[in-house]
């Protein structure tokens, strides 16, 4: 480890994988309340479990991505981190504020959650993915914004490099347009119109210059690839996704009461949003191709070459193919769109951050590498977590195709309960492969603990 | 990608393409504000729809259900749920839950008021009568 502050990245790192623990968890209870739709009802209805499921999805994302930053600031702008005191305390703030929120929502009816946390000042509350309430939020955007003021400030007394400067403005995008969430018209269509410039521009939009600067961070340090090739990479990846996913944005503005212009821009524009996935892959391998030193952490370059590839497939392929207006008529809101939510947050930022752990934690532990042992364990749990997301994403696209028949293709429509209970095999199927994940995610975890001859210290 | 394409040619590609792009999403937008009012059924904005969208919003309603496509996938379309049902039997469905047939999916139950029940009904009304451009494809949702 170059710089002592980075070592406030640890405990981010290890929050970030427990929560990911609770995530796959509740993923599973979901995934067998699809075929036992009783299973823990009432304690754990499945509304209940799905909010838990996201929302621990996308905070452990955010701890991943937090801990990145304070690792990855210090030793690309060669200084030490602003205030490394700052960076613990906001580490504690937002762990206890989301363990909070958590209990909270197993806990309380949502209904009494929302009296007793102010969402009759403003409501805000009860919308996908932004369920949080309305302290959580504000607690939220406090500690973003005392985080990108700590990394700021450390980026403005050091080196200004092209990777710490996509990393910010990502960050910053992050926070900016998660105020939107703080918008919530009476008036529907208004509602989800802006409801998307939290989501869409988020995942398709700011999140993805967090996902390249990761990515091109730890490819400089696996290839030693000269860094004026990868940042020029960098700038043009992520020059392609902003002007897909911008405008790509419009294909969520098919059926939701926007004007109808909005097929022709959405469909024309997200289906060019795989080119920046695609030159992801191409470039991951293309660094890796041309290394310069053989790094002996080869597990992170695995992730590094997967996130790269599983990226292209779950947001770039499996978003292409519904994402065509004609074709989105049929598949929207359907299982289609669970198959792509799947492997596409999986793909890109899932890997992303279990990308830079890989990389950064051996370091914080005083080590280039882990053992071989260690790694060949890690490279296990990414094989069997990766291959039973595909295996997840292809369960449920059959799903989604079998859905789209019965209850939106056919002459004669049938029921969505009547449908569901035709297609239930496969998700039994997915629930199978659900519990090779987390058998993936247990290996992964027990390499952490795997002993062994470590590799040369660092310093 | 060699020679002379330079990395700050490629910085200012960047800059320049996200500006504009950015631009014309915004002014998009500024042209939906404007197209919205012929379609998104704002006249029948009432009160009690109001209260409806609260009540929807407060029983996480979204995390079971898709309203005009966007939710969870796990319980059926209500975007024209007013349409295939109608509002007595979105009430008594309601006030019925949850059938507790083993091994079928559950839904909590409520305890809502007779009110709160008709400003559910209201809100879902409106919702139905939204331009969806034509979607669903059917009354099945």
């Amino acid at each position: 480890m170059q710089y002592k502050s980075q070592a406030v990245a640890k405990p981010y790192f290890i929050a970030a994988i427990g929560l990911f623990v609770g995530q796959i968890l509740f993923g599973l209870i979901m995934g067998l309340q699809y075929v036992v739709g009783d299973f823990l009802f009432p304690a754990i209805p499945f509304n209940v479990a799905r909010m838990v499921h996201t929302n621990l999805l996308i905070v452990w994302l955010l701890f991943g991505f937090m801990g990145a930053a304070y690792y990855l600031v210090p030793e690309e702008t060669e200084t030490e981190l602003w205030s490394p005191k700052l960076a613990l305390a906001l580490f504690w703030i937002f762990l206890v504020a989301g363990a909070l929120t958590i209990v909270g929502y197993l806990s309380l009816p949502y209904a009494k959650l929302a009296e007793l946390t102010g969402n009759d000042l403003l409501a805000t509350m009860g919308r996908e993915f932004l369920e949080q309430p309305l302290i959580t939020k504000i607690g939220i955007v406090i500690v973003a914004l005392a985080f990108l003021f700590n990394i700021t400030m450390t980026t403005l007394k050091g080196r200004k490099t092209s990777i710490v400067l996509v990393l910010l403005l990502g960050l910053w995008g992050l926070a900016v347009m998660f105020l939107f969430s703080f918008y919530n018209p009476h008036n529907l269509v208004l509602d989800k119109f802006y409801w998307w410039w939290v989501v869409h521009l988020w995942v398709e939009g700011v999140w993805e210059l967090i996902l390249g600067a990761l990515l091109a961070f730890v490819l400089i340090k696996v290839t030693g690839v000269d860094r004026e090739v990868i940042e020029k990479w960098l700038y043009v990846i992520i020059t392609l996704t902003l002007i897909t996913g911008i405008i790509g944005t419009g294909h969520h503005y098919f059926w939701i009461g926007t004007p109808e212009y909005w097929q022709w821009w959405g469909s024309i524009f997200s289906a060019l949003e795989p080119i920046p996935f695609f030159a992801m892959t191409i470039f991951a391998f293309n660094m890796v191709n041309r290394r310069r030193r053989d790094h002996p952490n080869r597990a992170a370059t695995l992730w590094a070459l997967g996130t790269g590839v599983m990226a292209f497939l779950g947001a770039g392929v499996w978003g292409f193919l519904h994402t065509l207006a004609p074709v989105n008529y049929y598949t929207h809101g359907t299982q289609i769109t669970a198959a792509h939510g799947h492997m596409s947050f999986y793909g890109a930022y899932a890997m992303v951050v279990l990308c830079i752990i890989s990389y950064a934690m051996p370091v914080l532990r005083g080590r280039a590498a882990n053992s071989n042992k260690a790694q060949v364990m890690e490279m296990w749990s990414f094989w069997l977590m990766t291959v039973s997301m595909v295996f997840i994403t292809l369960f449920l696209t059959a799903a989604g195709v079998l859905q789209v028949w019965l209850q939106r293709y056919s002459q004669t429509p049938m029921p969505f309960m009547e449908a569901q209970d035709q297609i239930s095999l496969f998700y039994w199927l997915r629930e199978g492969a659900g519990v090779i994940f987390l058998i993936g995610l247990v290996v992964y975890i027990g390499s952490f603990f795997v002993k062994g001859e470590s590799k040369a210290q660092t310093t | 990608m060699s020679g002379t394409f330079t990395k700050s040619m490629a910085r200012n590609i960047f800059y320049g393409g996200s500006m504009f792009f950015v631009l014309l999403f915004l002014a998009l937008t500024f042209d939906t504000m404007k197209v919205l009012p012929q379609r998104d059924n704002r006249a029948n904005l009432t009160q009690a729809v109001i209260n409806g969208k609260k009540i929807w919003e407060t029983r996480n309603c979204i995390g079971c259900h898709t309203l005009l496509g966007e939710g969870a996938y796990f319980a059926p379309e209500l975007g024209n749920v007013y349409t295939r049902r109608g509002p007595d039997f979105i009430k008594a469905w309601i006030m019925g839950q949850p059938t507790g047939t083993p091994g079928r999916r559950q839904m909590p139950q409520f305890n809502l008021t007779p009110q709160e029940l008709d400003d559910l009904v209201a809100f879902l009304k409106y919702s139905s009568e939204i331009n969806s451009a034509k979607w669903p494809p059917n009354i099945e949702g």
